[in-house]
């Protein structure tokens, strides 16, 4: 599973480890779901997983809440083993996917509701003042006695965040919070949620598969794919070391060129592409020689210009983009790709027009050989 | 065609099936019940209440309907309930539909073949004799109210299953799991949850059963034997047996009034426990 290089599954140092996953594996019969999942968390981080659907984010993120026994594995939260501790006696709560507000109640009988199952009883008063505090918290005064059909998805997106941060959990579990919010929504509650989560210090732990959502939030995101760890890392991180082309792929665009690898001695490898065109690119891992990998650059790494060192290819297309324009280039050998070039770029030199001929170049160290899977 | 004139012609049917089958037997039925018994059989019409100053002569067909149709609904209930929740909640998906075929398979065969099995099964040569066999003797159930009410209970179990059934496979079982992981036991979950968001079942399966219980008169007549029996046994006696039309309306009247009363009252309860429930959507 992936190379160890860059696989961060430490949680920063210095900060207290409020829970972690060791070796943990689901199978529903035959079906592996999750499969040896490590990772801590650790206090008062925003952490992501992220993958497509069907990649076992969910599952991890149930076994967390304690609705799913692992197969294999410990579970640990706040220095305990709770493997097969129900969900109602763990110190975390969930917001759900659809949100799974209790309709028969209103707002501020859904945000109670967790309170008013805690043993000893607290008081009444004490319940409606959280709960009315809590309603400021996300902006919900004076809702509460609205019925939850009566609320926008927005709003009930609130009362489910309400209904969990009364609580004061331990780790605050959220399954694709903003997937049935429209497009504008989306970007105000993200920004919102990382507020609260700084405000409240609680642990945040988000499932899901827009990497947009991921990358703008996330302390650091765990990259899955079917139901494996491929890299845990702070967005940065993946962004600029992925260690295989899965994950580059993933998080933002990124131009691939198969090859195999014919050098790994120097700080620079060497990659056959095409089996014909010997390639240089940094390698940060253990990869064999002869074996099938790729060389990944990211578009925006890429310049185009008229004269100097670089690949002769010709422009095939160019998209205008406001802050950048993405021409799509041809290179004999190489194939199409996709460069992005910046708006100053464009200002000092005259853009290129689709027919044209360019040259393209990039950084040794921008051009990455990855593991090709 | 107009809209208009288009919905009129669609709903002549039914409206026609109503007032044929209902509105006017019944009108007819109101109006017998205010007249005299011809010497002949039959009714002379007439205006007079002597027909309605008769009823307590079969007090004990309303005291045995009266008593009967609830504890038969509310048994049916209590009995109804948790196999709807095991169909609903906790069957394997791949067995419900099969278990769920095995509630109404009884329905498929008539409900006199399906009495007479109780007949043989509560008479002296079933369970009593089984009874005798382990030390127990001489219980007699067959003819008894225990024994109607068996028979009820067996007859109306999938019409109150159904109802329940439904408003808990509709449920969205995310809600339970929320409930757990907001601190609550699974009972306490039922309890919140699980159970308010099923009365509406609950209410539809009681009605159903319950005004269906007080038009009965197969099973008393078959397993009360004549010693239990209900307002519907009580008419068939007037109208086919003593051919006393005039009495026999009454009696009839008087059941649709007392029918209307309790399932009003029972509406209003339900209103007042399900207002806030009803029109339950979940999300």
């Amino acid at each position: 599973m992936g190379n160890g290089d860059y696989a961060q599954d430490a949680a920063p140092k210095g900060r207290k480890v409020v829970a972690e996953l060791r070796g943990v594996s689901k199978y529903f019969g035959e079906v592996c779901a999750v499969s040896d999942l490590s990772l801590s968390i650790s206090e008062g981080e925003f952490l992501s997983f992220l993958g497509p659907s069907g990649c076992g984010k969910t599952t991890a993120l149930r076994i967390l809440a304690g609705f799913e026994v692992p197969t294999e594995g410990v579970v640990i939260l706040d220095g305990d083993i709770v493997n097969s501790l129900e969900a109602h006696h763990r110190p975390v709560n969930m917001v759900f996917q659809q949100y799974a507000l209790f309709p028969h109640m209103t707002a501020a009988q859904n945000i109670g509701y967790g309170l008013r199952q805690r043993r000893p009883r607290l008081p009444r008063a004490e319940i409606a003042d959280k709960v009315y505090k809590t309603l400021d918290v996300v902006r919900l005064g004076g809702y509460e006695h609205r019925r939850i059909w009566e609320m926008s998805g927005g709003q009930q997106q609130r009362v489910a965040l309400a209904r969990a941060i009364i609580n004061e959990p331990k780790l605050l579990l959220l399954d694709e919070p903003m997937a049935a919010l429209d497009r504008k929504l989306r970007k105000e509650m993200q920004i919102e949620l990382q507020d609260l989560q700084r405000q409240l210090g609680i642990t945040f732990v988000l499932v899901t598969h827009d990497q947009e959502e991921a990358l703008s939030m996330s302390d650091r995101i765990c990259i899955m794919r079917e139901g494996c760890i491929m890299q845990i890392g702070s967005p940065q991180e993946l962004y600029d070391r992925p260690n295989s082309r899965y994950v580059a792929g993933f998080v933002g665009t990124s131009n691939f060129f198969d090859g195999i690898l014919t050098d790994n001695k120097g700080v620079l490898g060497t990659v056959r592409v095409n089996n014909e065109m010997p390639m240089q690119a940094s390698h940060g891992s253990d990869l064999a020689i002869g074996q099938d990998v790729c060389i990944s650059i990211r578009p925006e790494q890429m310049k185009l210009h008229r004269q100097g060192e670089g690949l002769w290819v010709k422009v095939l297309n160019r998209i205008f983009l406001g802050e950048h324009t993405e021409y799509l280039i041809n290179h004999e050998t190489l194939g199409d790709f996709l460069v992005l070039s910046p708006r100053q770029a464009e200002m000092a030199e005259s853009p290129f027009n689709p027919g044209d001929r360019a040259l393209v170049s990039w950084e040794p160290s921008a051009a990455l050989i990855l593991d090709n899977k | 065609m107009t809209q208009r004139t288009r919905n009129w012609l669609l709903l002549a049917p039914a409206g026609a099936w109503f007032m044929v089958m209902l509105i006017i037997p019944l009108t007819v039925v109101f109006i017998f019940s205010f007249g005299e018994r011809a010497p002949s059989g039959g009714v002379v019409l007439a205006f007079t209440f002597e027909q309605y100053g008769n009823l307590p002569a079969r007090w004990a067909a309303f005291k045995n309907t009266m008593t009967l149709a609830p504890i038969g609904t509310l048994s049916a209930l209590l009995i109804a309930y948790p196999l709807a929740y095991f169909l609903a909640v906790k069957a394997n998906p791949k067995w419900k539909t099969i278990l769920l075929v095995l509630v109404i398979v009884p329905f498929w065969t008539s409900i006199l073949i399906r009495s007479y099995a109780w007949i043989f099964l509560l008479g002296g040569r079933g369970i009593p004799a089984l009874l005798d066999v382990i030390g127990i003797e001489g219980v007699r159930l067959i003819n008894t109210p225990f024994a109607v009410l068996v028979g009820i209970i067996y007859g109306y179990l999938p019409l109150m299953v159904f109802p329940i059934y439904v408003s808990l496979d509709k449920l969205d079982k995310r809600l339970l799991e929320a409930s757990s992981d907001l601190g609550a036991k699974s009972w306490k979950t039922f309890l919140q949850i699980t159970l308010p968001l099923s009365i509406p079942g609950i209410a539809t399966g009681c009605m159903l059963v319950f005004i269906l219980l007080m038009g009965e008169y197969l099973i008393p007549a078959m397993l009360g034997g004549g010693k239990v029996f209900f307002v519907g046994n009580a008419l068939v006696d007037l109208f086919l047996q003593s051919r006393n039309w005039a009495y026999g309306s009454a009696v009839a009247v008087t059941l649709v009034v007392v029918m209307l009363i309790t399932v009003t009252i029972y509406m209003r309860l339900i209103y007042r426990l399900g207002a806030s429930r009803e029109d339950v959507s979940i999300m």
